[in-house]
């Protein structure tokens, strides 16, 4: 199908965006517009205007002051694909991610702000974000407010965003040296969303587990954090599992896998995913993406210490 | 609304309606009818074209977003003088074609990530996930893969 028809804005600051949304008429914001001109084609959205911002300056820039990443509204996915382009484990977490999302030629239109603000259940970004604390800067009609990752999803395509406000960027703390960084999802074909995806960081002192982060989405009505497998991998020791894609049944991180899934998720069912396989997806993919995380860690220590010899 | 976009080094001035999708006004108002249109959805790939050098779906864009912008279709590949380009002289001796309904949008998006980077070729999982970004179901994605590698053995370099 076409689009219903709409009216069309193109502002040319932030401050003509929140105008143009809240000027109390059904508004969407056209950033990369892959999901919003799919939903506008298929019916389900018919917004009476839409508000292309992507011709405000400003908002495609991506910058790292001191220990924070801001990513603005306008930088799009494939911007993450080199490993370089975010330093350090962000960066590592960001380029294992990316390469998950949709295909090249959608990830460069499509943006990371808008993932997080469209909220799609199966969204890589969203199991990013909540994982790493991140935090949404918002500007509407009343100003401007932070909302944490954590608080920020409501449901699914819920959010905290009112309806005048514009997700202007998103910020993320930077993780030491010390943290290793891994990703997987679980899909049925190249070109389904994700069933299962886990975003999960280690950062290991010593030896053992000083901080766990996991993320998870579509394992509940929401991008979660695994907060209860992140509490049972603290100061354990870190073991490399050996090779191969079963993990040993009392390692720890099959364990904070096993719990991730019982404790944590709280999946909704799907077609061709039920609420028993995708639990089973979960135990399966936190553990895939904690030895990712372990394996990242231990090869960044190895490269810290070889640069100061 | 009033539009000026650039397709293929020709300049158009068009008067088009928000809603209107770019391949729709690349088909029907350019008359550029090599952009394919499959599913509709952006899964398929077909109507894959560059806007501003970058490959995209031209059925999850505007036309409206692409005023004052550059888009080059499948027809802006060949030189003036008719010479093929070297991704379709690729295609056509790898057999990475034979209905020839996905082609322009394969064409594209790799046409997109090898002026962008040509060391792509070089790279076995970033040419699958080109040829992984469209469908093709004649092929089995094999020759599409083959093509690219050999496009970008044969590509322009700078002169050094």
């Amino acid at each position: 199908m076409k689009p219903a028809a709409f009216d069309y804005v193109a502002p040319r600051t932030v401050r003509e965006a929140v105008e143009a949304l809240g000027a109390g008429r059904d508004a969407h914001v056209l950033a990369g517009g892959q999901s919003l001109i799919l939903e506008m084609r298929l019916r389900r959205a018919r917004p009476e205007v839409v508000v292309d911002i992507n011709r405000v300056p400003g908002l495609g820039r991506l910058s790292v002051d001191g220990g924070t990443l801001r990513v603005g509204a306008l930088v799009r996915h494939d911007a993450f694909e080199a490993a370089g382009a975010v330093p350090g484990p962000l960066g590592t977490l960001f380029s294992l991610a990316v390469v998950t999302i949709a295909h090249p030629p959608i990830r460069s239109r499509g943006t990371m702000v808008g993932s997080l603000a469209w909220g799609h259940p199966a969204s890589e970004w969203c199991a990013v974000a909540v994982a790493m604390d991140a935090v949404l800067e918002l500007r509407g009609s009343g100003g401007a407010r932070e909302v944490a990752a954590g608080g920020f999803f409501h449901g699914p395509f819920q959010t905290a965003r009112r309806p005048d406000e514009l997700v202007t960027a998103v910020r993320f703390p930077l993780p030491g040296a010390d943290t290793g960084a891994g990703f997987a999802e679980h899909r049925r074909t190249h070109f389904c969303f994700a069933q299962v995806a886990v975003a999960a960081t280690l950062t290991v002192r010593g030896g053992l587990v000083a901080e766990a982060r996991i993320g998870l989405v579509n394992a509940a009505d929401r991008p979660v954090r695994a907060r209860a497998a992140e509490r049972a991998l603290l100061g354990a020791e870190v073991v490399l599992p050996p090779a191969g894609h079963r993990l040993p049944g009392g390692h720890p991180f099959a364990r904070a896998g096993e719990i991730a899934a019982t404790a944590d998720a709280a999946p909704v069912a799907e077609p061709y995913a039920g609420v028993d396989y995708k639990r089973h997806a979960v135990a399966v993919l936190v553990g895939r993406a904690l030895r990712q995380a372990a394996e990242d860690q231990r090869s960044r220590a190895a490269v810290h210490r070889g640069g100061h010899r | 609304m009033r539009i000026t976009v650039r397709v293929n080094d020709r300049e158009y001035r068009l008067d088009v309606e928000p809603r209107r999708i770019l391949a729709d006004v690349l088909r029907e108002d350019c008359g550029l009818t090599g952009t394919h249109l499959g599913c509709e959805h952006g899964v398929c790939g077909a109507c894959t074209v560059l806007v501003d050098g970058a490959a995209v779906r031209s059925c999850l864009m505007l036309a409206v977003q692409c005023d004052g912008g550059a888009v080059r279709t499948v027809e802006g590949l060949a030189g003036r003088d008719g010479e093929p380009h070297p991704l379709q002289r690729a295609f056509s001796a790898e057999h990475a074609l034979q209905c020839g309904f996905c082609t322009p949008g394969f064409l594209m998006a790799a046409a997109g990530a090898l002026e962008a980077d040509p060391a792509v070729g070089e790279d076995p999982e970033r040419v699958a996930a080109l040829a992984g970004s469209g469908i093709c179901r004649c092929t089995g994605y094999e020759p599409i893969r083959r093509a690219i590698t050999r496009a970008a053995r044969e590509w322009p370099r700078p002169a050094t």
